[in-house]
Order: C-alpha cells, then sequence, then structure tokens
C-alpha cells in the first residue's frame, strides 16, 4: 500500500512561537547546542486506489496548508502491510 | 433591517452577536452553517467561538461550509458581512480578506478589556465611529496574533484598510498593531477583540461595541 504524506510548515518569515516555547525548554534537558526548533504538521492521505499526488497537491493546497503563511511539501511513501 | 448571524458547529458567541443587532434596533435572523440560504438579510455576522473544534487551523474548516459559498457570492456584490474574532479567521482562510491570524505570541490565551484605536472609519460598519476614537471592548484569543507579509500591510495602510489598532498594550502580537482590517470595498470587516460583548452596562466593560451594530443599521436605513 502506499499513502501521500503532506507536511506542512509555517514559512521561514512567520513566527514560530511554539517551536520558540520548545527550544527553550531543551536547556532543562541539559541539551545546550540547539540553535533553533520549529514545527509542522505531517498529513497522511490514503487513496482508495493508488496515490494520486497532483490530487494530495491540490488538497494542501486548497485546506492542509495556509499558503499565505505555510509552505507544504508533498511525497508518496510505501507502507509496509504486516500480515 | 434583517442582520443574519452564523452558527457553525463550535460557534459561541452567536447569541450575544443577536442581541448586539437587537439592541442597535435590527431584526436578527439565524443563519445556519447547513443552510446556504441567507433569508433575505441586508447584512451577516460571523461570530466568534471555535468552529469545528478550531481543527486544523483556526476557519479552515468552516471556510467550506454552505453558507459561505453564498457569503462569499453576496460579499463580492456588496453585502456588509462583519467577522468577529474566529469570524475574522474564517473570513481570512476565506480569501475575503488579507492575512492571516496565528497562535498569539506568547502562547497565552489572552482575555480581557482592551483599548482600541479607531482607524479608518469609512465602512458600512464603523461609520458611527470617528477617526481617532478610542473605545473599550473585551478581546479574548488564544490566536489573533494577525501576519501579512510587508507588501500587503503597507497596501492595507495606504489604501486605509487598517480599521483598529491596539493600543495600551498589544494583546497578542499582531503585526503594527493590528486588531481589524477591512477588504478594499469597505465591506467586509473582521475585528479579533469583540464589540457584540461591549453593548450594554450589565455585561459589558463599556457600551463601545454598539457603533458597529448602529453604523449597519444606519447604512440601511439611509438607502
Amino acid at each position: 500500500m502506499a499513502r501521500v504524506v503532506v507536511d506542512v510548515m509555517l514559512k521561514p518569515e512567520i513566527l514560530d512561537p511554539q517551536g520558540q516555547a520548545v527550544a527553550n525548554a531543551l536547556p532543562r534537558l541539559g541539551v545546550s547546542d540547539v540553535a533553533s526548533v520549529r514545527i509542522g504538521r505531517r498529513v497522511e492521505i490514503e487513496f482508495e486506489g493508488e496515490p494520486d499526488l497532483e490530487r494530495a497537491r491540490e488538497i494542501a493546497d486548497k485546506l492542509l496548508a495556509n499558503p499565505v503563511i505555510e509552505d507544504y511539501s508533498v511525497h508518496v511513501e510505501c507502507v509496509k502491510v504486516e500480515s | 433591517m434583517k442582520i443574519g448571524v452564523v452558527t457553525f458547529p463550535g460557534s459561541l458567541d452567536d447569541r450575544d452577536a443577536a442581541r448586539a443587532a437587537r439592541i442597535a434596533g435590527a431584526e436578527a435572523i439565524p443563519l445556519w452553517h447547513a443552510d446556504p440560504d441567507l433569508h433575505g438579510v441586508d447584512a451577516v455576522v460571523l461570530p466568534g467561538g471555535f468552529s469545528y473544534g478550531d481543527y486544523l487551523r483556526c476557519g479552515a474548516i468552516a471556510r467550506f461550509a454552505p453558507v459561505m459559498e453564498s457569503i462569499k457570492h453576496a460579499a463580492a456584490g456588496g453585502l456588509p458581512v462583519l467577522g468577529i474574532c474566529n469570524g475574522f479567521q474564517i473570513l481570512c482562510e476565506a480569501h475575503l480578506l488579507p492575512g492571516a491570524l496565528t497562535r498569539n505570541q506568547h502562547l497565552h490565551f489572552r482575555n480581557r478589556d482592551q483599548w482600541l484605536r479607531m482607524e479608518n472609519t469609512a465602512s458600512p460598519w464603523t461609520s458611527a465611529y470617528e477617526s481617532g476614537q478610542e473605545i473599550l471592548v473585551p478581546v479574548k484569543n488564544g490566536e489573533g496574533c494577525y501576519v501579512a507579509d510587508e507588501k500587503t500591510l503597507d497596501m492595507l495602510e495606504e489604501n486605509g484598510q487598517v480599521v483598529a489598532r491596539y493600543i495600551n498594550g498589544n494583546p497578542n502580537g499582531s503585526m503594527r498593531d493590528i486588531a481589524a482590517i477591512r477588504n478594499e470595498a469597505g465591506n467586509v470587516l473582521g475585528i479579533m477583540p469583540h464589540p457584540e460583548h461591549a453593548v450594554e452596562e450589565l455585561t459589558g466593560p463599556s457600551l463601545d461595541g454598539l457603533g458597529f451594530f448602529v453604523s449597519v443599521l444606519k447604512m440601511a436605513v439611509a438607502q
């Protein structure tokens, strides 16, 4: 089986306060060499038939991402089906 | 005059918006997200709340509600549309207003009475205010930080589309302290704070919010 994965990230110029809060918490774990953290969203889409990148791109553009503030990328991922 | 107030699953300020419309002297007409019929209203309010649980992004799913298709169409023809809080987010997601509303910069939900300065008041929703007038209305949001690219912000300023700015402290980090904007034609207005919660002494910090509803009423009467 194959699925389409859409990764949505805030554009680089958009402030990510969530990522900043995580970065600021890292020293409490003893991690001091992280320059920045940014948080995005991963969406997995399974089509009934073959994975359709074009359709996934359309879905991403119209709904999954807001192009005003976010970038997205789309790729097909193979999934091992356990028997 | 009939002001329609849309209820989406998860709207919570629809009753208050309808009440504000009634106090201003209008007839409030409830509109339902799944019903594309606007029932002959003269103006529409998209109320605050958490439509569709704010899933994905605030307003992202509400944008596809059947009623929104009709509102988009009517707005292009000049129907006055006011989006408050979640309604503002929906208007941005529907591309009826430029920019987007993102997580408050400090990550905290802010709930307080907030001073605003009215900027450009030449719109059907703001004619009752003077430019430069300072008003006090509640603000309550977790994702009210207005962002847009510099070019869009400059365009908003140049066209007089900035309707109100936060003063005495910006509650969410909005760029250029923007609290409310309108489209180029002026009939579509989005505001993050809540004028509908400041319409009577018993429940609000002031009566300063009533002007939005009185303005649109005055416009309808004048026509």
